[in-house]
């Protein structure tokens, strides 16, 4: 099993997590070469994911725009509200068939704790949710949403409280409970081989979209755009077009208040080299080493590090990487609001506004595909908070 | 090239007891006090210190030096502070071990040759990083290695005998840090039931000397741990004395 991109990625973890990850790999190995998992996966997600998701053409923003045509993988149309399910039905079934008797997780917007919950009560496993606690405070809803589950949710209070705070004590949990319990992993970082097999289940976004865009339009997309936290949405909807070198890659980061203002989450684009949560990655850390608390408007891209791969996708020139500010993702989150009668998470927002800047710089043959990833539903009080507090500024 | 850590056990066995390796965060309750706790604690029979480097992400430690940690971090101590602390140090107790114990991240964002050049010339004879295993370690021993610092590995509950013989594969002048418990660090009531026959079937194969940590706190468990390790490592317990205003001492 491949543990490095290029540079990137690797097993930086307690020796103790050697041996389960080992467990891990192995297992994992042998689930994908068996065809009754692929098939239950693949029978889960139809028959209760809801899946295929469609492809939305966003007809009335495109032609506002007046260039390239938009065109939506509604990811937020999943039962859960975002793509985070694929993944976690992947891994409890995976716990599952390792024989794993609880579920553990971290979250930061919660969207990957619901998913986990979830699935949890799908396979009636026990299940902790670590979330920090200022993300316990500004995603009230996803909390209850947990616990209305049947999930145990842990507010971890220490460190800066959040998304890598609620990893950490995710980890001393697997660490001292490793033997019967599956750490459930949201996102593509982590040791090896988390970040493989958390884009092989989140693959089933760009698998799906290269085919509908094959038989909607006759021909491949000419960019496949999509946010970047950890960047496991990003990883699922790359993994289709991984071959098609027409396809231009496009990650989407958080520049929160924007680069300069050093209030960010553009791990690729701010930050350095250096090891976190069992890789080598490209992280936001302060000279001496110590790892920084990240800002973002969107909850779920507020994290210090990136998925190793895109990392490497990166340095190889396979993908690019641009940077969304906080303002330009609320607009974007209005445009489609408006528009096209979607409300989508602020997440999805960055990788939309990227595309509503590329798109009236090119012609209307071309087609630029977004992963709409999930729903803004758990946004809305964010959103009007933002505008409220903008709106006070601007009146000073 | 001095062979402290190895003569430290050796000099423990002759005296026929476990050596005593001494873990403390540096930094906490601050600097001034740390440099007086090293003092103190080699004063009280400590073979063996090892410098922890507080950490923003400290996800192996338990609370008490979780808590050690953040508080150093507030006072703005880093790994520079912390290796200008070793090499102070050194000129005064010229013959105990010193371990750099710390997460990756730290050493890895210091530039692995810098922070090689640095802990020579400190004198610290050995690196300890709880976040770099066997598969990941070569990059710091290949910078280590020639300027005379050694690495110590950690084993597991759930090491194979096989890869603890790879972990300390040519290395010397170290020990193996055998951890007693699944879990993070911090005191322990009662050590697993386990751990004698673990601690002997290690010792059976290994080349360097074995130490036992992770959840030993007084010197009864450190007597017990001695029967079947060539020493033992205290780290929580001490930071607690420290914590509460105490000098650093077994229970």
């Amino acid at each position: 099993m491949k543990t490095h991109y290029g540079i990137y990625g690797g097993q930086y973890v307690a020796e103790t997590l050697m041996a389960p990850l080992k467990e891990l790999e192995s297992a994992y190995e042998a689930a994908k070469n068996d065809p009754a998992f692929t098939r239950e996966f693949n029978d889960i997600l139809r028959d209760y994911v809801g899946r295929e998701s469609p492809l939305t053409y966003a007809k009335r923003l495109s032609e506002h725009l007046g260039g390239a045509r938009i065109v939506l993988k509604r990811e937020d149309l999943n039962h859960t509200g975002a793509h985070k399910v694929n993944n976690t039905i992947g891994q409890a079934l995976l716990a599952r068939r390792m024989g794993k008797k609880r579920l553990i997780a971290e979250t930061g917007a919660g969207m990957h704790g619901v998913a986990t919950a979830t699935v949890a009560a799908l396979f009636g496993m026990p299940c902790t949710v670590y979330m920090g606690a200022i993300d316990v405070d500004r995603q009230a809803p996803n909390v209850e949403r947990m616990k209305m589950l049947g999930a145990t949710v842990k507010a971890v209070s220490e460190g800066s409280a959040t998304l890598k705070d609620a990893m950490n004590e995710a980890l001393r949990d697997w660490v001292a409970n490793c033997d019967d319990t599956f750490y459930v992993i949201g996102t593509v970082a982590g040791p090896a081989p988390y970040p493989e097999m958390v884009r092989d289940f989140q693959s089933v976004i760009g698998v799906e979209a290269r085919r509908q865009c094959l038989e909607k339009y006759g021909k491949l997309p000419d960019e496949a755009i999509a946010c970047v936290g950890g960047g496991s949405n990003a990883m699922g909807l790359f993994a289709g077009f991984m071959d098609d070198t027409s396809v231009k890659l496009v990650g989407v980061e958080a520049g929160g208040k924007g680069i300069a203002s050093g209030e960010h989450a553009a791990s690729i684009n701010g930050g350095r080299l250096g090891v976190l949560h069992g890789a080598k990655t490209m992280l936001l850390e302060t000279p001496d080493g110590n790892i920084l608390d990240t800002y973002s408007v969107s909850a779920g891209l507020d994290y210090p590090g990136v998925g190793p791969e895109h990392c490497h996708l990166h340095d190889i020139g396979r993908a690019e990487y641009a940077v969304i500010t906080d303002d330009e993702a609320i607009a974007a989150f209005d445009a489609l609001c408006r528009f096209e009668g979607i409300i989508p998470a602020l997440e999805s927002s960055h990788a939309l506004a990227e595309a509503i800047k590329r798109a009236p710089k090119l012609g209307k043959d071309k087609i630029l595909l977004v992963n709409l990833s999930g729903r803004g539903d758990k946004d809305m009080e964010n959103v009007m908070r933002y505008k409220k507090a903008r709106e006070a500024a601007s009146n000073v | 090239m001095k062979q402290r850590i190895t003569n430290a056990f050796a000099k423990a066995k002759a005296e026929g007891r476990g050596a005593f390796v001494a873990y403390l965060t540096m930094g906490f309750p601050s600097l001034a006090a740390s440099e007086q706790a090293v003092d103190d604690i080699i004063a009280g029979g400590a073979d063996i210190v090892e410098f922890g480097v507080p950490f923003s992400d400290p996800f192996a430690d338990g609370g008490v030096i979780r808590s050690a940690a953040y508080e150093a971090l507030k006072q703005g101590v880093t790994l520079d502070d912390i290796i200008a602390l070793a090499k102070r140090l050194r000129a005064k107790h010229p013959e105990t071990g010193f371990v750099l114990f710390s997460y990756y991240n730290l050493i890895f964002s210091k530039g692995l040759e810098n922070f090689a050049d640095a802990v020579a010339d400190a004198g610290i004879d050995a690196v300890l990083s709880v976040d770099l295993p066997l598969e990941e370690r070569d990059e710091l021993l290949s910078v280590l290695a020639p300027r005379g610092v050694s690495y110590v590995p950690l084993i597991a509950p759930n090491t194979p005998i096989e890869r603890v013989k790879e972990s300390e594969a040519g290395l010397e002048n170290s020990f193996l840090y055998v951890i007693t418990v699944k879990g993070t660090t911090g005191a322990r009531t009662e050590l697993p039931s386990d751990l004698t026959s673990r601690l002997d079937a290690i010792r059976a194969v290994a080349h360097l000397p074995v130490a036992a940590g992770f959840g030993i706190s007084t010197k009864a468990q450190a007597d017990e741990v001695s029967r079947h390790a060539d020493g033992f490592i205290v780290g929580s317990a001490l930071v607690k004395c420290l914590a509460e205003g105490k000098k650093p001492c077994l229970g």
